[in-house]
């Protein structure tokens, strides 16, 4: 795999099947649904415990709003995905191209689906922090590797956000 | 009525003049001074990258670089930094934009 920037797009070349299919995973990996730890760090509450009623307000008035925010982030990555779309061997080294006007999106959504994963994991720090960890060995291992993966591209955009 | 009341300028103090009722003015700000202040507190989270806080906190806040930098590490070293300090819609509104951020931000009353 490579990744570049080329004019306004953000370019990611070479891409294997595999890593082909955790990208297109990012929408889907971002959904809570059905996962309250996740919910539950997605939505975080404004306040420690003694706010009762700004927490009550901030569910109701707050949370729809920032629900909108991350829908619409994982929208726009999942049309940029379509690129994406076909049969296993037409996936074989594919090129995705991200406009760079999408890069605020395409963090938001990697952050989200990063966070959903940890919470349904439940990862711990160590865990998160251990980039030497060994090859793809279980279901969990490849949680891991995809909040790994997804951190990695995050990166990158972040870098060139800042040029 | 006028809100603002008439000065009378002390050359013409001597002279008769007609005085109405006294304006009785609400004092609006007395609660909001004694709001203050609020503090927008960051939580540390072994999942957000260093390097997106950062770029969270100069775009939030309007920080430098290096002193969004010294917040991310307080965050991550302390496992808590106060970002902001003052009137409490004006925390609530960062702590919502922080949110949308996805970090872990709540606001405190200074006690």
């Amino acid at each position: 795999m490579e990744i570049r920037r080329r004019k306004n797009q953000i370019e990611i070349s070479e891409l294997d099947p595999f890593l082909a299919e955790l990208l297109r995973q990012i929408p889907a990996s971002a959904n809570t649904e059905g996962a309250p730890a996740a919910e539950q760090r997605i939505f975080t509450s404004p306040a420690n415990g003694k706010e009762s009623e700004l927490c009550a307000e901030w569910k109701m008035y707050v949370q729809p709003e920032l629900r909108r925010l991350f829908q619409t982030a994982t929208q726009t990555v999942g049309a940029d995905l379509e690129q994406l779309n076909g049969n296993e061997k037409s996936l074989a080294n594919r090129t995705l191209r991200i406009p760079t006007k999408h890069a605020d999106a395409w963090l938001s959504a990697l952050n989200q689906a990063r966070l959903v994963i940890a919470a349904k994991n439940n990862f711990t720090e160590l865990e998160l922090n251990d980039h030497l960890r060994s090859p793809i060995g279980s279901r969990r291992d490849l949680s891991l590797f995809q909040v790994n993966f997804y951190g990695f591209l995050q990166e990158f955009i972040l870098r060139e956000l800042d040029c | 009525m006028p809100l603002i009341p008439e000065i009378v300028s002390p050359k013409s103090a001597a002279a008769p003049s007609i005085v109405g009722a006294p304006t009785i003015e609400k004092e609006t700000h007395a609660k909001e001074a004694l709001d203050l202040p609020w503090h927008v507190v960051v939580h540390n989270d072994p999942v957000n990258l260093m390097s997106y806080v950062t770029m969270v906190f100069q775009r939030v806040f309007g920080f430098p670089r290096d002193k969004a930098e010294r917040h991310m590490l307080e965050v991550h070293q302390k496992g808590r930094s106060i970002l902001w300090s003052g009137m409490r819609e004006r925390a609530e509104l960062y702590v919502q934009q922080l949110h949308g951020y996805l970090l872990l931000a709540t606001i405190e009353k200074v006690s």
